[in-house]
This record gives C-alpha cells, structure tokens and sequence, in this order.
C-alpha cells in the first residue's frame, strides 16, 4: 500500500515538473514580436536578430523547438543567459547562496516567533494576549514587506548602526561577515511570514485541545505543561509542516523583493535584473528551478506525514 | 417560490447583522469605503494638481504648506497618494474580477467534466507551483508594463485559487439530490451549472475574491517598487514607494505615507474577507 502510494505521488509529482516546463516554455512565448528583436532592444540590427535566433533555435519550427527544450532540461540544461555568457543554471547556482540562507533564517525566524504563540495563544482563547497575537499576525501580513524592510533599514541600520545596511559584505567577506548581512532582512521576511504559521499553529492547537485524549491526559492528572507540548503539540504537528511547506512560495516572493531592498546578489536580484536586461532564459530558467522546488518539497512534506502520524494510512 | 423567497428575505437582515457584528468589520468597512471615495473623488478634494511641479517646494516636509510634503519635483504628495490609489485600487479590483471570472470557469469545467478533471487539476497544481511574485515578474516582463497587462498578469496567477475552490465546491454540490432531481427534470447542464451550481458556491467565492483584491494591491505594489510594473509615469502607492527610494534618508515621508495607504487598503479588505467568511459560513465562525 504505501509503495503504491509513494509510487503514485511521484508519478504526479513528474506530471507536474512536466507541465511546469510546459507552462515556462508557453510563458516566453507569449511575447507579443520577435522575441529576438526584444532581447536586444532597439538598436539592434535584423541581422543580428537573426543570428540570436539562430543561436536560440528560434529559427526553427515550434514543436521541435519544444522537444529541444524538454530534452535538454532533463539533462540539466536550462539554456544560456545571454546577458553572462554562461549556462543559465551555473548562472543561478552563483546566486543561490545568499537566497537559500534568507529563506532558511527567515523560515527559522518565522518559525520561532510564531509556534510559541501560536500555541500560547490556542491555550488561552479569547483572552488579551490572544486577541492581540490575532491582530497583529493580521497587520504584519497586510503590510507590504518590502515597506517594512526600507523603513527598518534606514531606522535600525543606517541611523543607529545595529545591523548591516545593504550588501552581502563585498567579495572578501568570510561566511560569517555574510550571514550577518542576511540578519536584518532574515528578520523582516520572518515576521511577514510569522503571520500565516501563527494562524495555522493556532487553529490546529485548538482543534488537538478540544480532542478526547487531551481531556484523559489531564484526568490522569498530568501536568498542563506537558499535556500541551507532549500531547496537543504532537498532534498539531502535521498542518504546521503543512503550513510550512505553503510558506516556501511565500518565503521566494519574499526574498525576490528583500534582496531588492537589501542589495542582496541573489535569486531574486538575479530574475528582476534579467527583466530589466531582457535575459528571458535566466527567467525561464529561475521559474523551472523554483517551481521544481516547490513540487518536491510539497512532496517530501506530504511523505513526512506518514512518518509523523502513524494514524494517516493510504 | 414564495416560501424560497421569503427565507431569502429572511436571510438578508440576518447576514448584514452577522458582518458588521463584530467592530472590527465594521470599521473596516467604512475604512476602505473612505478610501474608495476620495480617491474616486480624487480631482474634487485633492488639495493640487498631482503633476504640477515647483523647484522652490522641493522634498518641503509634510504638516507645513503641503499636507503630506512634497516629492522631489516639488509634486503635492497628497495629491499624488490620491490619484495613485485610484489607479491601485483599480488593479486590485480588475484582478479580483476576471482571476474570478477566468478561474470559476475552468473550475466550473474540472468539478463538473469527469473528463477534464485529470488534466485541468494538474494544470492547476502546475500554475500554483510558482511563486506568485515570480510569475508575475516573468508575466509582466512579456506582456510588457501596462496598467492592463499587470492586470493580466496577476489574474493569470491568481485564477488558479478560484479554479480549485470552484472545482471542489462543484465535486461535492453536483452529488447533492436536488441537482439530481434538476437532471431527472429534463434540465440541460448549462442550466444546471447556472442556476444550481454556480448559484451555491457564490459564497466561498466572495470571499475568495476578497483576499485577492488585497493581494493584487499588495502584488502590484511590490512589481512597481521592483521597477517591473506599471510604466513608472503613472503613479502607484508602488511607483510612489520606489521613486521615494533614493530620498530615504533625508525625506523618508516620501515612503512611509503610501506605505501606510497600502497597508491600511489591504489590512481593511482582509478584515472584511474574515468577516464575509464568518457572515456567510457560520460553521467556520467558531474558529475566532
């Protein structure tokens, strides 16, 4: 049964991934003209136009441009930036340092700040604390998180000096001197994105207390501390993974934009300047890489459950 | 038909009773439609012309002789939120249409077709495999950067939420005896998905559509600071956060008030969704 399940999963998870490049493939061809032309911008002239689409395969009909392109990103190849001269994935393995570490603190952060909460909050319903851990997850999701990071910034880091401004502290900085640059940011992307964990944490708490064996465990006589962290939070473990594999989206666009404010030379800095530059296979390529991501890490979470809660069975 | 109307009439008051029960809704709900009026009434009561420029009133603090300061050209910032929101609030709104539109068709087509379920549903699960702001990016980047195109854009990204709400809303309304007995009737599918269907998830959709409204704007707000939204000339509480950027240190009003008219918009319209899904579904209530 579970060697079925786990087979049929992955079997949707590569209908996906397919349909992924399908859709990153249509997605550059949507442009309205030559995407060629556009490449280059105005000055360029038709015959270097040509000689791009030459070199892209755009010269050639669509369906074998389409067999192209599914064929060489199974083998890794996501095509070739034409702003670096370089192969689109080495291109965005140089960048992802700094991406993956904000999304990993951040996470963490995140985490941090709105599990103890989130629980403390289920706990005491309806009480002051709760109303307000409400209010605030509300607020914090509402204001756009590029604001808070400029505002933070320029109060925190540029006039009092406890945090690096901007950068990623320049090409001879060790890793530590680099970690620190992500603190700021890391810290704004997590309470942005403490808000959606919070509410999860909090209705799934609720539900575990309400339950049968959370009454028997208090009737036996246990202690509340470890009736809530042994019992109910066990329980309410599997929407939190849940939640935080919904996060991983919400942590991308997040850290698309942090970079931005904090000049951060990854991902995210990578895919809004190859718009500016018109580099459509870096697009094409960060939009396969990310989606990919996104479909095996909803699939590894979605495993988990069976090792988290034997009760699940399929 | 007398007894069905009369239960709806009934329903009414009770409704409107329910959403404004709670304060906070209420006051969101006078909060945005504040917002909606002055910036639709933006060329009555804005203090200035949002172009007009003046060396001499260059980065001029807020709370002197303009309300709110005056940008790097010596533009009346209030004046400039006013007539931005008109055009933030437009996208908000124009998303939340047509991701409606566009996504309650297709999940319409995948609950109601056995056939297409397969299909669609991947295509679906495939559109909600990339980031919202990614897409968007990629999108606008194509289409290029107009106030329609962004609009385009950001419902291409968010139809497939109202396609899955729509597909698992119809799965289990379509099973239900009385759209049974319409069949049995001798009525055609169209019919049916009209008038039964479509008629029974309007609620889960309302609220859906809410969220996005607040979403749009705060997406729209991020491709305009990112520089890959609307064409820069028109302003947005987005565009408006960008230009202000270079001017931080010394004008950092120039940021911090559409800041707030963003956060304000999108914090009202999320309270009024959570009150929309607790008037319309009170089983969801008990979760507040």
């Amino acid at each position: 049964m579970l060697a079925r399940y786990v087979l049929r999963r992955l079997v949707g998870m590569v209908i996906v991934v397919f349909l992924v490049l399908t859709i990153a493939f249509v997605i550059v061809r949507l442009a309205p003209g030559d995407p060629a032309a556009l490449m280059l911008g105005p000055e360029a002239t038709a015959a270097d136009a040509a000689a791009l689409r030459a070199r892209l395969g755009l010269d050639r009909p669509i369906p074998i441009q389409y067999l192209t392109f599914i064929g060489n990103a199974l083998t890794g190849d996501l095509g070739t930036s034409i702003f670096f001269n370089q192969p689109v994935t080495r291109v965005l393995a140089d960048r992802a340092e700094p991406t993956v570490f904000l999304a990993l603190f951040s996470l963490l952060f995140a985490l941090l700040i709105a599990t103890p909460i989130g629980i403390y909050a289920a706990y005491r319903r309806g009480s002051f604390l709760d109303q307000s851990a409400i209010s605030i997850a509300m607020l914090a999701a509402s204001v756009p998180s590029f604001w808070t990071g400029l505002m933070v910034q320029r109060y925190l880091a540029t006039e009092l000096g406890w945090f690096p401004a901007s950068g990623y502290g320049g090409p001879d900085a060790d890793f530590l001197e680099r970690m620190a640059h992500l603190m700021l940011p890391s810290l704004v992307l997590g309470v942005v994105n403490s808000a959606l964990i919070l509410r999860f944490t909090r209705a799934s708490m609720l539900d575990v207390l309400g339950e049968d064996y959370v009454r028997t465990a208090r009737s036996k006589g246990m202690g509340e501390l470890r009736v809530v962290l042994r019992h109910a939070l066990k329980n309410a473990a599997i929407p939190i993974i849940t939640v935080v594999g919904l996060t991983f989206a919400l942590l991308v666009s997040g850290a698309v934009v942090t970079e931005r404010v904090f000049n951060i030379p990854g991902m995210g800095n990578l895919v809004v300047n190859a718009v500016l530059r018109r580099d459509y296979p870096v697009i094409q390529g960060t939009l396969i890489v990310v989606a990919t991501l996104y479909v095996v890490i909803n699939l590894v979470i979605d495993l988990l459950y069976l090792v988290v809660d034997k009760r699940v069975k399929y | 038909m007398a007894a069905a109307a009369s239960s709806v009439a009934a329903q009414e008051p009770g409704f409107l009773k329910l959403l404004l029960a709670r304060r906070s809704v209420l006051v969101a709900l006078i909060v945005f439609v504040a917002v909606v009026a002055v910036c639709v009434l933006a060329p009555l009561v804005a203090p200035a012309d949002p172009m007009k420029m003046s060396v001499r009133a260059r980065l001029s603090p807020p709370f002197g002789a303009y309300l709110l300061g005056a940008d790097p050209f010596g533009r009346d910032v209030a004046s400039r939120l006013l007539y931005a929101g008109r055009v933030s609030l437009v996208i908000g709104a124009g998303v939340a249409l047509l991701s409606t539109v566009v996504g309650v068709m297709i999940g319409l087509l995948a609950g109601f077709y056995r056939r297409l379920d397969g299909p669609l549903s991947r295509l679906i699960d495939a559109m909600m495999a990339f980031p919202d702001i990614l897409l968007s990016i990629a999108l606008v980047s194509i289409l290029g950067g107009s106030m329609v195109n962004v609009i385009i854009a950001l419902s291409i990204v968010y139809a497939p939420r109202f396609a899955r709400i729509g597909r698992a809303s119809t799965l289990v309304i379509r099973e239900l005896p009385f759209v049974e007995a319409a069949r049995a009737l001798g009525s055609s599918t169209r019919y049916i998905i009209a008038n039964h269907i479509l008629r029974n998830i309007v609620s889960p959709i309302i609220v859906q559509a809410t969220f996005i409204f607040a979403y749009a704007m705060l997406a729209e707000a991020g491709l305009s600071f990112l520089g890959v939204g609307v064409d820069p000339s028109t302003p947005t509480w987005g565009t408006m956060i960008n230009e202000g950027r270079q001017y931080i240190d010394q004008a950092a009003f120039l940021i911090f008030f559409p800041g707030i008219a963003i956060s304000v918009s999108v914090l009202s319209l999320q309270l009024i969704g959570d009150g929309l899904r607790d008037a319309l579904d009170p089983r969801l209530a008990r979760e507040l």
